[in-house]
């Protein structure tokens, strides 16, 4: 089949050669960390630009980035079975982190999402569920024969939507949606049947009217109506839309130029160093920018995804395909939120939005990753 | 997992594969739906966002050019523009409207009536995006305090616009008028292009008259604003054309001259200068400042204004409608010589009373016991009445009228004096249709001393002696002596309309003029007294108009009525006979006497302006040069 020839490699091939034994020794994969540097490299630069030219902000995120690389590193020498071994424990305190956010957590803009232990640092338990669940659910899975039971498929979705559903609850829609993408992707990845997945989906849509009445807050609605309908309310709920869109559209095919953005710079872009960050880019560099940073999240992509097939264990192949799969979604519910095609949900646009938590649980993840990669033994086929 | 079975690992390794290999197919076409929209966004709809874009950014605001100026006929700054500090919102970026104006009550003394002023506009329909004036007349240190918390009020801005001033209040108030804010039955009337920029248009007086030359055309500016709204820069730039400036016959030291002559009194005196119809004073005491109006006055203080006795608003000069009185005579003689009603050697016996038929009611002369045997030229000296009774009942109340609509009696006969009343000049059919009633030959009595029906304005007395002054020929009455720019006074003045007065014998003038300088020097002149100890010879005529009617042969005691209830005091006049250069209409409200009150009034500006301010050919704005900087 000409299709898994692409990742159907011998497996011993990729650990031999002379060059490879320097990286496995550090543990670490140099075309990934190649390929993150310059995407954190051009990230910053835009920054600059998206935070009108404080360079105190792009310093701190500078530090921050600096910090979640030394994270990425530590994650990567660890072995994938300390992860395993360690899944069911993490998971146990996650879910009750989140119980504990619930009952006292401290709140931001009417969310509560941040837990202060006494002589710790304040925390978000939703954003290592990122990290976690997808651990927990490969752990579940890989101890099964895949594909998997039915039952095992229903246990495994009880692992993701608990924590999902204690997230949803915060309320924090976008962490939720992508802890709930990273579990469903290891099910996926698993091996569900494609009968599940389209039953999951008809599921879905069927529940969707329900959430609308039950579950969502009122401004979580207001996001959706305002994406049908921008127009109805320019200076409220759409001004966000409205104003991202005008930056990409203005932006035209090269861009206004670095610094140039006049969206951004004369405030009428919000959020323009957070969450809307690529309409600055595009704005700036226009459409030849904006392939090119789609390319270089897709050269990430297919790199995880390359290590992730090479990777000698169900588990680690589960985890590994989870991590690269969630960091797809954000890249496409953001880039989709900005350019509106989809409602506006907290996800930042990964390792260039402004911004510590995300970026430091996107690094862990390639740690993960790489770890994967480098910790593989020699198999005598 | 179950003992005894064994996990098939290349089978579960091929089976991630597959599914990898799905996903991967699913990144790419997700990714290439990014791609698509950003293709749609950015190349196939560039041109839309980019227009959108601009919008943000870029605002056309418009640039009020600034009000010409006004001169007097020397020169003197009558009306200038000053540049005044107001905060302003713009309502659709400020947010919170309570929050930021209970700060910018903190920063500055906001009274209840400014925020009740900005409600209402906040309510009225505006353009989107329209900045409000909260407060006007910004101290230096508010200016400060508001700078320093600017960032804290996004939509607040501080601007500066150019405000009328009058830098002699009330001298000039009833003369120039003001200006004042746009109301919105104005705004359905003006060019809503050309006023885009502008706050203010003339109420009245000159302001109004010459709205259209004092406003100039708008400019505009294309500038770069901040989604706060806050200019940061200027893009393009067409500048306004300023209004033009003006210069007006009035001599800032005769306005102020009339003034002192009625200070602490209530009257009026409007001065002509009969060869040109200019009005050289236009005085109407008591006067008020007419700067208190341009920004919006407190109901306090209008208040005041407006429930004063005296009046101040009121503009006596174009507004008041007096009983002529005696003033009427000159015109009333002129009628009886042309009409054949009477003639220059007619004498007749005054009695002191003047009889329709024996035993009627009894029209009494102003001297009790009567002037004995008197012609018309000692009937104009003396002001006798019988002698006027007589030859008004002999002209009948037609004749009357066609000769006094000549003098510009019953009309607005000004060229550009905005707001001035026609008074009354009565007739058979205006009784009719008035009071409908036939006209009685008590009526022509009565009209025959300028008392009864008839009404008229200072402006309207000076005019008709201006007339005489002239022997007949008319100039209107008008302000505008020069503009500047490219036009011609004749261009911007409305067209003149009356013809001369031409009489069977062009003599009778002079006869009148003669009489009516026996008013000043004659020996038995009523005004012989303010006549007294000229250098030059002067005509005149004094008058008094009663405020309420005494009964037939009550007794009249000046002393024992409240001051309010006294006659009117009036006078008209010109000087010098022969070559008339100054025309003057006086009166002086409960004054008393036309002789002792507003004659010496009219003396005093006669010998200011034929003595003292001995004129200087020369015009201060080039008319229809196009030059108009050179004496700035």
């Amino acid at each position: 089949m000409a299709v898994s020839e692409l990742f159907d490699q011998p497996e011993n091939e990729s650990l031999s050669g002379p060059g490879r034994r320097f990286w496995s020794v550090l543990h670490i994969d140099p075309i990934l960390l190649f390929l993150l540097v310059i995407l954190v490299a051009g990230g910053l630069v835009v920054l600059y630009s998206g935070a009108d030219q404080n360079m105190a902000v792009v310093k701190a995120q500078g530090i921050r980035m600096g910090v979640a690389l030394i994270v990425m590193l530590v994650f990567a020498q660890l072995d994938p079975a300390v992860f395993r071994r360690w899944a069911p424990w993490l998971y146990a305190a996650g879910v009750l982190a989140l119980a504990a956010v619930l009952l006292f957590g401290a709140g931001a803009k009417g969310a509560q999402r941040w837990l202060a232990l006494p002589g710790l640092p304040r925390f978000q338990p939703s954003e290592l569920m990122k990290l976690v669940v997808p651990m927990m659910a490969a752990w579940y899975l890989s101890r099964r024969f895949l594909p998997p039971r039915l039952r095992y498929v229903a246990v495994s979705l009880l692992i993701v939507l608990l924590p999902m559903a204690m997230i949803i609850l915060q309320p924090d829609l976008g962490t939720s949606l992508l802890v709930g993408a990273s579990g469903i992707f290891v099910i996926f990845f698993a091996g569900m049947s494609w009968k599940l997945i389209s039953a999951f989906f008809g599921l879905v849509s069927v529940s969707a009217p329900l959430m609308w009445f039950f579950v969502m807050q009122d401004y979580q609605k207001q996001r959706v109506l305002t994406l049908l309908d921008p127009q109805s309310d320019p200076l409220g709920a759409g001004w966000n839309i409205i104003q991202s869109k005008t930056a990409i559209g203005s932006g035209g095919l090269d861009g206004k130029g670095w610094l140039q953005g006049t969206q951004s710079h004369l405030e009428f872009l919000p959020e323009s160093h957070t969450d809307f960050i690529v309409a600055v880019l595009a704005e700036e560099f226009g459409f030849i920018g904006m392939v090119c940073l789609l390319g270089l999240y897709l050269l990430i992509i297919l790199r995880c995804l390359y290590i992730a097939a090479l990777a000698q264990d169900s588990f680690s192949r589960l985890l590994a395909g989870a991590l690269t799969m969630t960091f797809f979604i954000y890249i496409f519910v953001n880039v989709g939120m900005v350019s509106g095609l989809l409602p506006v949900v907290g996800v930042p646009l990964p390792l260039i939005s402004y911004g510590g938590t995300s970026s430091v649980t996107l690094m862990a993840a390639f740690g993960v990753l790489m770890s994967i990669h480098t910790h593989r033994r020699m198999i005598s086929a | 997992m179950p003992w005894g079975e064994f996990k098939d690992t290349a089978a579960e390794r091929r089976l991630f594969q597959r599914r990898a290999m799905a996903m991967l197919i699913l990144v790419l076409s997700l990714l290439s739906i990014l791609i698509a929209r950003m293709y749609q966004l950015q190349v196939v709809e560039h041109e839309i966002y980019t227009t959108l874009s601009d919008k943000n950014r870029v605002q056309v605001q418009s640039v009020a050019p600034p009000r010409g100026l006004v001169y007097d006929r020397n020169g003197m700054l009558l009306a200038e523009n000053r540049p005044v500090f107001s905060v302003t919102l713009v309502p659709e970026r400020v947010g919170d409207m309570g929050q930021a104006l209970a700060k910018l009550g903190q920063l500055l003394s906001v009274s209840e009536e400014d925020l009740e002023r900005f409600r209402r506009r906040l309510e009225e329909r505006r353009r989107p995006f329209q900045a409000l004036p909260l407060r006007y007349d910004l101290t230096e240190q508010e200016i400060a305090r508001l700078a320093v918390h600017r960032h804290e009020l996004p939509g607040v801005e501080v601007a500066a616009e150019l405000v009328r001033y009058y830098p002699h209040g009330e001298l000039t108030a009833h003369a120039l008028g003001y200006v004042g804010r746009i109301n919105r039955q104005e705004l359905q009337r003006i060019d809503p292009v050309n006023y885009a920029g502008t706050n203010y248009i003339g109420k009245s007086g000159v302001e109004r008259f010459y709205e259209k030359l004092l406003h100039g055309k708008v400019g505009y500016q294309n500038v770069e604003t901040n989604a706060r709204g806050r200019t940061l820069r200027v893009l393009e730039r067409q500048n306004p054309v300023p209004g033009e400036d003006i210069e007006l016959h009035m001599d800032l030291r005769m306005q102020r001259l009339a003034h002192k002559l009625l200070d602490g009194r209530r009257g009026a005196i409007v001065a002509i200068e009969p060869s040109t119809g200019g009005l050289l004073a236009l005085a109407s005491v008591p006067g008020f400042d007419a700067n208190l109006f341009v920004t919006g006055i407190s109901v306090e203080a209008y208040r005041e204004l407006s429930e004063s006795r005296d009046m101040p608003l009121f503009n006596r000069a174009l507004r008041g409608q007096y009983p002529p009185g005696s003033t009427l005579k000159p015109m009333l003689a002129v009628a009886g010589l042309d009409s054949g009603a009477t003639t220059r050697d007619k004498t007749i016996w005054d009695p002191g009373y003047f009889q329709l038929k024996s035993n009627g009611r009894r029209w009494r002369d102003w001297k009790r016991g009567g002037h004995g045997w008197v012609d018309l030229k000692a009937s104009v000296a003396q002001s006798c009445d019988i002698y006027f009774y007589e030859m008004a009942v002999e002209m009948g109340v037609d004749t009357i009228h066609h000769y006094l609509t000549q003098f510009g009696f019953g009309e607005d006969a000004t060229l550009d004096v905005s707001g001035a009343l026609s008074g009354l000049l009565p007739s058979r059919d205006w009784k009719r249709a008035v009071h409908n009633q036939p006209w009685y030959p008590g009526d022509t009595v009565n009209l025959g001393i300028g008392q009864g029906f008839m009404l008229a304005t200072p402006l309207q007395l000076a005019t008709a002696t201006s007339v005489i002054a002239n022997r007949g020929s008319w100039s209107e009455p008008r302000l505008l002596k020069g503009v500047s720019g490219d036009r011609s006074v004749e261009d911007v003045l409305p067209q003149e309309t009356h013809q001369s007065i031409t009489l069977e014998n062009p003599d009778t003038w002079e006869f009148v003029v003669e009489a009516m300088a026996a008013v000043m020097h004659g020996a038995k002149g009523t005004a012989r007294g303010a006549g007294r100890g000229a250098s030059y010879r002067m005509a005149g005529k004094t008058g008094t108009a009663q405020v309420f009617s005494l009964a037939e042969d009550e007794e009249y005691d000046a002393e024992e009525i409240r001051e309010r209830l006294r006659d009117h005091a009036m006078f008209v006049g010109f000087a010098p006979v022969d070559n008339p250069r100054i025309a003057v209409a006086v009166i002086v409200e409960n004054g008393g006497s036309g002789s002792g009150t507003a004659a010496p009034v009219a003396r005093a500006m006669f010998d200011a302006w034929l003595l003292d301010y001995a004129e200087t050919e020369e015009s201060v704005v080039a008319s229809g040069t196009g030059v108009k900087d050179w004496w700035r």
